[in-house]
């Protein structure tokens, strides 16, 4: 996004208990925080240890007031599980990106990771540094883990570049 | 606290705020309308005004910080408890905070004896209930010139008062409208108010859940346009607070029903409602994971209303019932739900046993699943996981005087626990099961946590 962008940018993330949607809303909120961005971020995960779906809003840009995506307002739908697009339908428009996990290699799809290679895609668009990234992934998760995510996440940024 | 903690602990909180408090004690209400995760609705800014105590609502993290250390403040001034309202879009955020508080050095109070302000028998509960109303009186005129409210002024065509979140909401669905944005909403400023409707062409409050400041606001003669009724359900948003605004009624765009929650594969609870449903049981169930036994494939719960509830009602249903259908009745309860609300239960099983008598099901999966794997004083570890003593739910129930209790593992002891199902039913007598098998999450946070310490 351009730096003097007036409008916020709005990502939703939906998907089902356990695949780690709340944990890569908050390492965006993070990054879009580091970037020196006003931030808000606020989630629906009532019983999701149980596979039922999760989402969680974040917008950043100069000021943000409601801390949920109005209607139509979404710009990028990570949609970790492809199932959840229906159900975001309302806050959907024709220009609202949507990242889905076809999107990925089919090896990627059913990674626990696939939350880490779906920030990469993401970032496709948004364009935050690269090594802002990484330092986040390292700060979220520890040794081997760590590693493999980084690795993930590297490998989707390149494929996405060609 | 959760909002329907509030309820159990309401018996303390209404004498509370009669004996008052020497040090700052806040009330931290998490209210959830819209029911992401919860039993009902219930707005508890109700109970500020019901139980006679100060309220704050932050609007967001920041002011869920500013509002905290100001509480106490409040809280210390007055010498009353305050009630910090959130909500879930307060609570499940996260937000750029700045810090301005360094944490006082925590000290140790002296004791000091005062029959008057803490023995609540008539005489001294008769004086103490004045000087509550007094320092309401004395808290609404602090609010009216309090910093917790402020006023945005902006076109006066459209005034809106609102409260929490709400004022987010509305500030991005009417950016030209003047707002007054209550940080202290009880005591009402009213005063304040009156100024402020007085000073606008139409006035509206944006509130979500029930019509608190409206009703208060309107009982002091101050005309202000009041929401329709189907905004007094659910969370309001951008777009939701627009309609409000233009009193559009028409139903919210929908997408796709969202997934339901199920218990996980391998969940030990699935054993008993197979057997609850093949049994044709009547099932007065609780709250927590096993709730979902309401739902496909098993249809084995007929009612749960809130923690503690299932053996109250399954006594009763086994009390007012024809004996053919009280010997189907067996009441379900988890384990964490039964030390907190379940023991007087078994007590009054055991002192007004049915003529049928009873079977109360715990479901001992080691934790507190469905609220994220809390420890609790039966699994013999405390919440930072250090040991503790563990209280023996068999042991307990014994000591009450329940005629019979078995431990069972569900799974591997599957066709036993079938026969002692159909035994106890078909029998005269109090009977316990305890359900013994740990949840399959709290299975892998025990083995973390080994690995962590090996
Ligand atoms: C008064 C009250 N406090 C807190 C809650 C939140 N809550 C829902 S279920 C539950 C406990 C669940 O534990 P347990 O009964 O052991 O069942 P499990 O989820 O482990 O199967 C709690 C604390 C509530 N519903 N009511
Ligand atoms: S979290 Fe535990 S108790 Fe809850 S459904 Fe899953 S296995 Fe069962």
């Amino acid at each position: 996004m351009s730096e003097n962008s007036e409008k916020n940018i709005n990502v939703l993330f939906a998907g089902i208990g356990g695949q780690g949607i709340i944990r890569a809303s908050d390492m965006l909120t993070e990054a879009a925080f580091r970037m020196g961005y006003d931030v808000k971020k606020s989630e629906l995960h009532g019983m999701s240890q149980r596979g039922g779906s999760v989402s969680s809003d974040v917008r950043f840009g100069k000021k943000v007031l409601s801390p949920m995506i109005p209607e139509h307002e979404v710009d990028y739908l990570v949609a970790v599980s492809s199932d959840q697009i229906e159900v975001c339908k309302p806050f959907l428009n024709e220009h609202t990106i949507i990242i889905r996990p076809e999107d990925l290699p089919e090896e990627d799809r059913n990674s626990k990771m696939i939350n880490t290679a779906m920030l990469a895609k993401l970032n496709a668009y948004l364009k935050f540094p690269h090594d802002l990234w990484i330092q986040l992934i390292r700060e979220n998760f520890k040794g081997e883990i760590a590693e493999q995510n980084i690795a993930i996440f590297q490998k989707t940024e390149q494929n996405s570049a060609q | 606290m959760k909002h329907v903690g509030v309820n159990v602990a309401a018996d303390p909180l209404f004498t509370l705020t009669y004996t008052g408090t020497r040090g700052g004690l806040i009330l931290v209400s998490a209210d959830d309308p819209g029911l992401a995760s919860s039993q009902n609705e219930q707005d508890n800014r109700n109970y500020a005004k019901f139980a006679q105590m100060p309220m704050l609502e932050p609007a967001d993290s920041q002011e869920a910080y500013d509002f905290t250390i100001k509480a106490f403040e409040l809280s210390e001034k007055f010498g009353q408890p305050v009630m910090l309202r959130m909500t879930t879009r307060v609570c499940h955020s996260r937000a750029p905070v700045t810090l301005w508080k360094t944490p006082e050095e925590q000290t140790t109070p002296e004791y000091v004896r005062n029959v008057q302000s803490s023995v609540m028998i008539p005489a001294f509960a008769k004086k103490a209930h004045v000087r509550v109303v007094n320092t309401m009186h004395k808290l609404q005129e602090f609010n009216e010139t309090s910093d917790f409210n402020m006023e945005i002024s902006r076109s006066r065509d459209l005034g809106i008062i609102t409260s929490g979140v709400a004022y987010q909401h509305s500030c991005e669905a009417a950016p030209d409208a003047s707002v007054l944005k209550l940080g202290m909403t009880w005591p009402l400023p009213i005063e304040k108010i009156r100024r402020f409707a007085e000073s606008v062409k139409r006035c509206v409050v944006v509130e979500e859940g029930t019509r608190f400041i409206e009703e208060a606001v309107k009982a002091c003669g101050i005309p202000v346009d009041a929401k329709d009724e189907v905004f007094e359900y659910g969370e309001l948003n951008v777009s939701r607070v627009r309609k409000l605004l233009a009193h559009d009624t028409s139903p919210d765009e929908k997408g796709a029903p969202g997934r339901p929650p199920a218990l996980c594969p391998g969940c030990p609870h699935r054993k008993t409602f197979e057997i609850l449903r093949d049994l044709n049981c009547i099932v007065s169930g609780d709250i927590g994971c096993y709730t979902l036994g309401v739902l496909p494939p098993f249809n084995a719960m007929d009612c749960s209303v809130c923690m503690g509830a299932s053996i109250g009602l399954g006594l009763g249903l086994r009390s007012a019932l024809s004996e053919k259908d009280a010997r189907r009745v067996v009441s379900v309860i988890g384990d964490s739900t039964f030390v907190h609300s379940g023991i007087t239960g078994i007590v009054q099983m055991v002192y007004n046993k049915p003529a049928t008598g009873h079977l109360v099901l715990i479901l001992d999966n080691s934790t507190t699943a469905m609220t994220g794997l809390q420890e609790h004083p039966a699994t013999g570890r405390h919440m930072d996981m250090t040991p503790a003593p563990k209280l023996i739910l068999e042991d307990l129930c014994r000591s009450i005087g329940v005629d019979h209790v078995d431990v069972i593992d569900p799974v591997s002891q599957n066709a036993e626990y079938i026969q002692l199902i159909k035994d106890r039913l078909a029998s005269n007598d109090t009977s316990v099961i305890v359900v013994r098998r740990s949840c399959i999450l709290e299975m892998k946070k025990i083995a973390k946590l080994a690995k962590k310490g090996a």
